[in-house]
C-alpha cells in the first residue's frame, strides 16, 4: 500500500512486503539460477496474508475503524457515483449565494431509473481538498442539497444521499451564513420530503454536518464507516482535556456501524471488501448498488407518499432510550 | 449600536478579593458590580448596572413568563438511562438531579400567557449544561405533539450547550426527531416560537432552536454553531467581538428580535394575539 500505514495494518504490510520481494525480478532470476521454485512459497504467503487480513479487519477497534473511515484512499462520493450510476449530470449552486463544492449532486440513472444523488465530497489532493473544504459543508452546501431534494420531489425521483464528512464547517463564514439554520432546515424538510430517501454512510458520519444529509427512509452504513455525535478527538478534549485519548473516546462514543445498528439508528450494514473499501472500490460499489436497488424496491411498495412520510416520522420518533415511570409500572423504551 | 467589548466575558476568577456576605449581596458576572440580592432577584437576575442577563433556572423562567399558577407539567416521568454505559454518566445525572431538583434538562408543560393557552418548554442550563439526550428530545417531541393534538401554540426557551455527548448517536438523533416534530407543527398551521437564551449552541441551535416561526432572543446570549475557539483555530481569522452572540445572529438574519427579559412575556402575549391564538383553524 502506498503512503501512511496505520499500526493495525503493520502485520499485513509485513507479509505483503515479503510477497513483493519474492515476486521481484531480481529474486526470480536468483531462484531460476539456483533452480528453486518460489511459487509454492508465494502461494503459502498469500494464504498467510489472507489469514492475517481476516484476523485484523474482523477485530478492528472503534478508533482503528475511525482511522479507516478517514483513510485517504477511501472511495469518496464521486468515486461511487461514477461506479454505481450512469449519466450523472452535476448541478451546482444554492440559488442564494454560492456553490459549495463540499457537497455534490445531480440527477443520474440507477439501473434505467432516474434518481437524484447528493453526496459529501472530501477531495483527493491538497488543492481539491481546499476547494471542497475537506468535505465540511457551509450553509450553501446544505441549501444546495435541499434545492436538489426539492427538484427530486417535483419530478418524483427517489433521493439517494452519500454521507462522508468530519462535520459541517465551523468558521466565521459558516456562522455568518447560518450553517445551523441550514442544517436544521434540512432536518425538517427532508423529514417531510414527498419522495423516498435512501441514505448511505460511506466514510465519516460526523455530527450535525452528516445528519444534514442523513434523514431518510432507509439508512445503511458501510462496515468500516463511523457515525458520531462528536469526533473522538473532540470528545477526548472535553472529557480528559487530552486529544491523544481519542482512542478511548471512540470506544465510549459507540460510533461503529454495529453500534449504530444495535442502537436502532441504522437499518443495515454493508460488508466491505477484505481490508476496506479502498482495496476494492468496484466490489464495494456493487454492494452499495445492490443495496440501493433492494431498498428502492421496498420503498416503492408503500401504498402512498403520506404513509411513506408518516413511516419516516415514526422511524425518527423511535430514536432514543429512556425509562418511563408510571405510578403503577416501570416500562422501558428501547427505541 | 453598542458592540465591542459589550459581550465579551471577563474572567470571574478573583473571588477572594471581596468577602461577600452570602444571601444579601451578589456580584454581576460581567461588570463585577456588587448588587443587593433583593434588587437582583426583583430585576429577574438582570444586572441593574450593566444590564447583563444572568442565567435563569427553568422554574424561574416559567414564573416570570406565564400567568401565575397556570403551569401544568407534562412528561416529567420520562427519565434518562445510560444506553452506552458512558463513563461517569449515571453519577453526572445524579448530581444534576440533586443540584437542580429537576428530573431532566428541560421542563415542559401547558400554561396560559395573558389568558391564552400554550404549550411551553424551558431548558435548564444547570442540568448538564442543558444538553439534549433522549429524554430532552422525547419531551420536546411530545410537547410539540401535544400542541398538535390540542391545537396549541408551542413556545420553547432554549439554554443548551448542544447534544449530550454521553448518549452518543442517540443524542444526535434527537436533533432529527425534534426537527421533524417541528415540521408537523408547521404543516398543521400551529405557531412555534423559540426564545434563545444564554447559551444556545451546537446540536440544539442546529435543530429545533433554529426552526421557530418566530425566533426571539435575550441580549448578549451566546448563540452559535461550534465554539468560538473552534472557529479561531480552524481559520486563523480574527473573529468579531460579538461572534456567536444573539446580536451577531440577529445581524445575520437568524433572529427576529432581541428583547430584554422584562419585555419577553409581553412580547409573547402580543404574538399570540397577532397570530390569533397561534393556530389557524381552516384545516
Amino acid at each position: 500500500m502506498i503512503g501512511d500505514v496505520f499500526d493495525f495494518e503493520k502485520p499485513i504490510t509485513e507479509v505483503e512486503n515479503l510477497i513483493q520481494e519474492l515476486k521481484s525480478p531480481q529474486r526470480r532470476e536468483e531462484a531460476l539460477h539456483e533452480g528453486i521454485d518460489l511459487s509454492a512459497k508465494i502461494a503459502e504467503l498469500e494464504e498467510e496474508l489472507h489469514r492475517v487480513m481476516v484476523r485484523v479487519y474482523k477485530n478492528l477497534s472503534p478508533w482503528e475503524k475511525t482511522q479507516l473511515a478517514r483513510h485517504k484512499d477511501r472511495p469518496y462520493s464521486l468515486d461511487y457515483i461514477r461506479l454505481i450510476f450512469d449519466d450523472f449530470f452535476e448541478l451546482n449552486g444554492d440559488r442564494l449565494a454560492a456553490n459549495d463544492e463540499a457537497i455534490v449532486g445531480g440527477p443520474a440513472i440507477l439501473e434505467n431509473r432516474p434518481v437524484m444523488v447528493i453526496g459529501q465530497q472530501k477531495g483527493r489532493d491538497i488543492k481539491e481538498r481546499q476547494r471542497r473544504n475537506f468535505g465540511s459543508a457551509h450553509a450553501e452546501g446544505f441549501r444546495k442539497a435541499l434545492r436538489l431534494a426539492r427538484l427530486a420531489e417535483r419530478f418524483h425521483m427517489p433521493l439517494i444521499t452519500l454521507v462522508d464528512t468530519a462535520g459541517a464547517a465551523a468558521d466565521l463564514h459558516a456562522e455568518e451564513f447560518g450553517v445551523s439554520e441550514a442544517i436544521a432546515h434540512n432536518l425538517r424538510e427532508f423529514s417531510l420530503l414527498k419522495t423516498p430517501i435512501i441514505v448511505t454512510i460511506i466514510g465519516e458520519g460526523g455530527s450535525g454536518g452528516a445528519l444534514g444529509l442523513a434523514i431518510g427512509d432507509h439508512v445503511s452504513m458501510l462496515e468500516h464507516s463511523i457515525y458520531s455525535v462528536i469526533s473522538p478527538e473532540g470528545c477526548a478534549a472535553i472529557l480528559w482535556h487530552d486529544k491523544s485519548r481519542a482512542s478511548d473516546a471512540a470506544k465510549s462514543l459507540c460510533l461503529t456501524a454495529s453500534n449504530a445498528h444495535s442502537l436502532g439508528v441504522i437499518d443495515d450494514i454493508l460488508p466491505e471488501p477484505l481490508g476496506g473499501a479502498h482495496r476494492d472500490p468496484v466490489t464495494m460499489a456493487e454492494t452499495i448498488k445492490t443495496s440501493l436497488l433492494t431498498s428502492l424496491n421496498k420503498l416503492d411498495s408503500f401504498p402512498s407518499v403520506d404513509i411513506l412520510i408518516e413511516t419516516r416520522y415514526q422511524r425518527l420518533r423511535r430514536m432514543g432510550e429512556y425509562v418511563e415511570q408510571t405510578p403503577s409500572e416501570e416500562e422501558s423504551n428501547d427505541g | 449600536m453598542v458592540r465591542s467589548g459589550w459581550f465579551s466575558r471577563k474572567p470571574t476568577g478573583n473571588k477572594s478579593s471581596t468577602d461577600i456576605p452570602a444571601g444579601i449581596v451578589t456580584k454581576c458576572q460581567r461588570c463585577n458590580e456588587i448588587l443587593f440580592v433583593r434588587d437582583f432577584e426583583r430585576n429577574s437576575k438582570v444586572c441593574t448596572k450593566c444590564g447583563f442577563h444572568h442565567k435563569l433556572s427553568a422554574y424561574e423562567r416559567i414564573e416570570i413568563t406565564v400567568d401565575e399558577g397556570s403551569f401544568q407539567p407534562l412528561n416529567e416521568d420520562i427519565i434518562s438511562r445510560d444506553p452506552l454505559n458512558f463513563i461517569e454518566y449515571p453519577a453526572k445525572l445524579e448530581k444534576a438531579r440533586t443540584n437542580t431538583k429537576l428530573s431532566e434538562a428541560i421542563v415542559t408543560g401547558t400554561a396560559f400567557i395573558d389568558n391564552k393557552p400554550v404549550v411551553i418548554g424551558v431548558s435548564d442550563f444547570g442540568y448538564m449544561g442543558g444538553s439534549m439526550g433522549s429524554v430532552v428530545g422525547e419531551r420536546i417531541s411530545r410537547a410539540m405533539e401535544y400542541g398538535l393534538a390540542h391545537r396549541l401554540p408551542v413556545i420553547l426557551f432554549t439554554a443548551s450547550g448542544g447534544a449530550r455527548m454521553q448518549e452518543g448517536l442517540l443524542s444526535l438523533m434527537q436533533m432529527a426527531k425534534t426537527s421533524s416534530s417541528a415540521g408537523k407543527l408547521r404543516e398543521a398551521g400551529i405557531l412555534f416560537v423559540c426564545v434563545l437564551t444564554d447559551p444556545t449552541t451546537g446540536g440544539v441551535y442546529a435543530s429545533y432552536a433554529c426552526l421557530g416561526d418566530v425566533i426571539l432572543a435575550e441580549p448578549g446570549a451566546i448563540v452559535g454553531f461550534a465554539g468560538r475557539r473552534v472557529g479561531n483555530q480552524d481559520t486563523g481569522v480574527n473573529l468579531p467581538d460579538d461572534f456567536q452572540t444573539s446580536e451577531f445572529q440577529a445581524e445575520h438574519g437568524m433572529v427576529d428580535r432581541i428583547l430584554p427579559r422584562k419585555e419577553m412575556r409581553t412580547a409573547l402575549a402580543l404574538l399570540l394575539k397577532l397570530f390569533d391564538g397561534g393556530r389557524h383553524n381552516d384545516r
